[in-house]
């Protein structure tokens, strides 16, 4: 009865806020293209096959850091026997992906993910190459 | 009986989309289609039961007085536990949806000998407060992946959730606590011997589809992974009726959403509808205030009454007899 | 009875609770309503009948009553939809029934007596019972379930304690009144209800006091008071022009201890020259309308309102009873209303204008009294209830439907030198009922209400071993009425009064007599505290 107009209005909150990414998704006219990330020209191949690094790549980070820093493991043996130099920045961006802006941030961004702490203790390759004493350095800060 | 037939449905449901998967098949249907299907009936449902219980009238007005009442100026009156205005009936009914006020009475009457012993027991109380919030925090994380660009809030509060920084990616609290919630208010009915004999169908159902969608849930996240990029691009395209199914999904993603879209099209016909039922409820969003202001009741009607003239008439000799006064004498 | 005295336990359940089958076993259910009395109040299907036979003699179209009713009921109160629809079977209520917990019958469980009803509403009335049936929950309406219905809903005292605790606010007491009003429907009522209801309707209250007997019994109570304090009350009835007119319980006037509270209303009013009437046409407060059917609750307080017009007077002041103030505060206005002819209630006394009541224009005894005691009005000697150490029952109505719950103890405070509380899960809007409550204080339920006493009695033992604790202070006729039987029988030597008793033998009147006794007649003696028994771990 006298309640009704507040009831409804309630409602009618509760599904706009349901409907929130309909509604979201018009006004900034989103699609469905998600990011696009630039493969190294030079590069065929990644250390490990390409969708799984897609969906588990911190797995390998990781792996990466606690064998560089714990147990001074130096060179990871890919599956095709290459073998690389454990550096996420020396290697992974400063030889194929670029900096940390035009590759890891494309995806977090786009799909909300907070980093882990990779940023803590590594720094990007700077985009100009005056960066590359730094990196040569080991890419700590 | 209705554990198994809830838990052979639940299996069937966490079957199909993994055989599906193997099989490599219907996935427009899975990913598409029948979430589509579940949000439209979650939409339409629950408005079509919150406007039927706003149909019905509140007739009276019957607030479960929990505290001392005003009255007397200098008594001190529950302003939330008995609100006397609509604002602390706002408060009370605040407290009631965000803390579970009344669940936080909750007490336990055990029989010692030939006595009863009412101890405290605020495990129900924690462990619905626990799912609950956990789940709102999960829902609303959930935004990430339907809207573009993420909005400041999602990415806040999921760094708060993820706090303490274990592992990658980063463990998400909410997610243990759902959990451990979950657990608790399945094993309580199972072990609870006065709650097992009225559990229903739904109560076991219920709970099994948010286990499973929690457990499904934190399984792609630390286990068996999957493309978030992909995840993004299919809930992107489901929100702007533009539907793309990407490669890369795996086998589990498609049980979790099976499950959450079993779940919404399961909402408007079950008990879940008590979280719009919590806010009608009239034993709690009224104040009391009914000697202070009038309550009307849309069809009141007239009753037969036993008037005074007719009571008089009936007993007047008896009313004359012991000398109590009349409103009309007797004209023959 | 006697031998299961002790057999009160907890004991799991393990049938089905879809079984509907009920055994009407002696103690533990109503009689059924006196063809005469229904057909006075003309209610439906009047007829001799027995709960205990196999055939009710329902009317041949009795499911579809009952559905037609219980569609009716969906569209009229949302309460009766929305507690049908919300309920997740938490578990939160099911040891906060006196009934479930003196009884482990665990169809007694509010949950699972919601669920009585739920059930057919949910094969009925829902999408998903309807395609699902059992599967969602849902049971069919036989006659079985029926007499399960009649069974259960009348060991339901309508006292609320489970709806405190129910995180919707699932008041079973609303769906146990609608269950109640359907059951009417099909002419399923209890005699204890109908018959007092029928009374009322024609009489005036619900014992059936002519108004001669009304004035004779108040009379002979003056006469009562007169012994004790050597004044002499006037007994004003159907007095035009009065600025009060007093309602209260039948009950006051004409069984004890209810007797010595209507003394301690008389010499109140005596003492603060209130200008007052009763009325021999309103002469009942309570009201088993309540009990039977909001249509009924409204047809006998209807004529609350008309004597306080006809009267002209100011406004209305209420006795001491629960269910009656459950009716006065939340449904009078609202169904007999509006008031517009009273004035917002002044303590002629004080000047206290009570601003909570001013549009029922109804003030609770006790928020007239505790406001006259603040301000000092009245002269009181405690000592003459030293013979008293005192503990109070909230009860239920006045407690959870109302608020009431200072302004009792206020008073008792000041007219009691020993005064204790009982624990307090067991108190204020945490408080028990008798068991008695909502027209099931009939000998013939005795087991019940013995067993649905229990944790009231449980509460009450455990001030007697700890403080010896020799009174039961109430403000409800209906625990005035059975709470005697209650303390008899688990707490032996613990009486029942009133509020206003108490305040009576406290109260110096002017110019009485010097009091060699106390409303009851008992002489005056100074306190003298019972050794407590041995002590026990406190329940």
């Amino acid at each position: 009865m006298g309640d009704r107009p507040l009831i409804y209005a309630g409602l009618f909150l509760f599904v706009a806020l349901v409907t929130l990414p309909v509604w979201q998704g018009i006004a900034a006219q989103s699609s469905t293209v998600g990011p696009e990330l630039k493969a190294p020209a030079h590069k065929k191949q990644c250390v490990a096959p390409r969708a799984y690094m897609r969906e588990a790549h911190m797995e390998l980070l990781m792996a990466w850091r606690d064998g560089k820093v714990r147990k001074h493991e130096r060179h990871y043996t890919a599956a095709d026997g290459t073998v690389y130099n454990v550096s996420l920045t020396g290697t992974c961006l400063t030889q194929c992906h670029g900096s940390k802006e035009k590759f890891c941030d494309r995806c977090h961004e786009y799909a909300g993910v907070s980093a882990p702490n990779c940023w803590g203790c590594h720094t990007s390759p700077p985009a100009e190459p005056g960066g590359v004493a730094a990196v040569a350095a080991g890419g700590m800060r | 009986m209705d554990l198994l037939s809830s838990f052979l449905i639940m299996a069937a449901l966490v079957a199909v989309p993994l055989l599906a998967g193997v099989a490599g098949g219907g996935q427009g249907v899975l990913l598409v289609g029948i979430p589509y299907a579940a949000f439209a009936i979650f939409i339409v449902g629950l408005c079509w039961r919150v406007v039927g219980w706003a149909r019905s009238p509140v007739p009276f007005r019957i607030p479960t007085t929990c505290g001392q009442q005003k009255s007397l100026p200098w008594i001190k009156s529950a302003t939330l536990d008995n609100p006397s205005t609509g604002t602390g009936a706002v408060g009370r009914m605040a407290l009631e949806v965000l803390l579970f006020r009344s669940l936080f009475r909750n007490n336990r009457a055990e029989m010692y000998g030939q006595r009863y012993v009412f101890g405290d027991s605020k495990w129900l109380w924690l462990g619905a407060l626990a799912f609950h919030w956990s789940l709102l925090v999960i829902v609303l994380r959930h935004l990430r992946l339907f809207v573009q660009p993420v909005p400041a809030c999602v990415l806040a509060l999921g760094k708060v959730d993820s706090f303490f920084q274990i592992g990658a990616p980063a463990l998400y609290l909410s997610n243990v606590i759902v959990l451990c919630a979950l657990m608790y208010l399945m094993l309580r009915r199972l072990w609870d011997l006065r709650l097992r004999y009225i559990c229903q169908f739904s109560d076991y159902f219920a709970l099994f589809l948010l286990l499973g969608i929690a457990l499904s849930g934190v399984l792609m996240r630390y286990g068996t992974r999957v493309d978030v990029v992909a995840v993004k691009q299919l809930a992107i395209g489901l929100a702007t009726f533009q539907p793309v199914i990407p490669a890369g999904l795996g086998l589990v993603f498609p049980v979790h959403v099976l499950l959450v879209s079993t779940l919404a099209a399961y909402f408007p016909f079950s008990k879940l509808m008590h979280m719009g039922g919590v806010f009608l409820s009239p034993t709690r969003n009224l104040a009391n205030n009914s000697r202070m202001k009038r309550h009307v009741n849309p069809w009141n009607y007239p009753v037969k009454t036993h008037t005074y003239a007719e009571w008089e008439e009936e007993f007047r000799d008896k009313l004359t007899m012991a000398g109590i006064p009349l409103d009309e004498a007797k004209n023959d | 009875m006697t031998d299961d005295r002790h057999q009160i336990e907890q004991k799991p359940p393990r049938s089905d609770w879809r079984d509907p089958a009920v055994e009407f076993r002696k103690g533990t259910y109503c009689h059924s309503a006196g063809a005469k009395y229904v057909e006075a109040l003309g209610l439906p299907n009047p007829r001799d009948w027995n709960p205990a036979d196999a055939d009710w003699k329902l009317p041949p179209d009795w499911k579809q009553i009952i559905l037609d009713g219980m569609a009716e009921r969906l569209e009229k109160y949302r309460s009766f939809k929305l507690f049908m629809d919300v309920c997740v079977r938490c578990g939160a209520c099911a040891d906060k029934c006196h009934y479930y917990l003196g009884s482990s019958d665990p169809k007694n469980m509010p949950m699972v007596r919601a669920e009585l009803i739920r059930s057919v509403y949910r094969r009925y009335f829902t999408p998903a019972g309807r395609v699902f049936g059992s599967l969602a929950g849902g049971r069919e309406l036989t006659e079985e379930v029926i007499k399960e219905w009649f069974y259960y809903f009348y060991q339901c005292s309508e006292c609320r304690r489970c709806s405190v605790f129910c995180p919707f606010g699932i008041d079973t007491a609303e769906i146990t009144m609608i269950g109640r009003e359907l059951l009417n429907l099909i002419g399923c009522n209890i005699n204890w209800v109908t018959k007092p209801a029928a009374d009322c309707f024609r009489v005036g209250n619900h014992l059936g006091i002519q108004p001669h007997a009304f004035k004779d019994s108040l009379e002979f109570a003056a006469d009562e008071l007169e012994e004790v304090t050597g004044i002499k009350v006037d007994i004003p009835i159907n007095r035009k022009g009065a600025e009060v007119l007093f309602v209260m319980p039948s009950a006051d006037y004409f069984a004890t201890p209810h007797y010595y509270t209507l003394l301690g209303y008389m010499s109140l009013f005596h003492e603060i020259g209130l200008d007052f009437t009763y009325s021999a046409y309103a002469s009942e407060g309570g009201n088993f309308g309540l009990f039977s059917s909001h249509e009924m609750m409204k047809r006998l307080n209807a004529k609350i309102y008309d004597e306080a017009r006809r009267l002209g007077v100011k406004w209305i002041l209420g006795g001491e009873c629960g269910h009656m103030w459950r009716v006065l505060h939340q449904y009078m206005e609202t169904m007999n209303g509006p008031a517009d002819f009273l004035e917002a209630p002044v303590s002629p006394v004080t000047g206290t204008r009570f601003d909570h009541a001013r549009s029922t224009s109804m003030v609770h005894i006790c928020e007239f009294t505790a406001d006259l005691l603040y301000h000092d009005k009245l002269k009181l000697d405690p000592k003459r209830n030293d013979k008293w150490v005192v503990t109070y029952h909230d009860s239920c109505n006045p407690a959870r439907g109302m608020g009431l719950l200072e302004e009792p103890r206020y008073v008792l405070k000041r007219a009691c030198n020993q005064f204790h509380e009982m624990p307090e899960n067991t108190i204020r809007e945490q408080t028990f009922c008798c068991g008695s409550g909502s027209g099931l204080g009939t000998d013939e339920n005795l087991e019940m209400r013995l067993r649905g006493g229990f944790p009231r009695a449980n509460a009450v033992r455990h001030v007697r071993e700890k403080q010896g604790v020799n009174l039961l202070a109430c403000i409800c006729a209906i625990d005035k009425a059975t709470m005697p039987t209650l303390m008899d029988y688990w707490v032996p030597g613990v009486e029942v009064a009133g509020v206003h008793e108490l305040l009576g033998n406290a109260l110096v009147m002017t110019g009485e007599k010097e009091r060699t006794t106390n409303l009851r007649g008992e002489p005056l003696q100074p306190a003298v505290p019972e050794t407590p028994p041995e002590e026990v771990p406190h329940g």
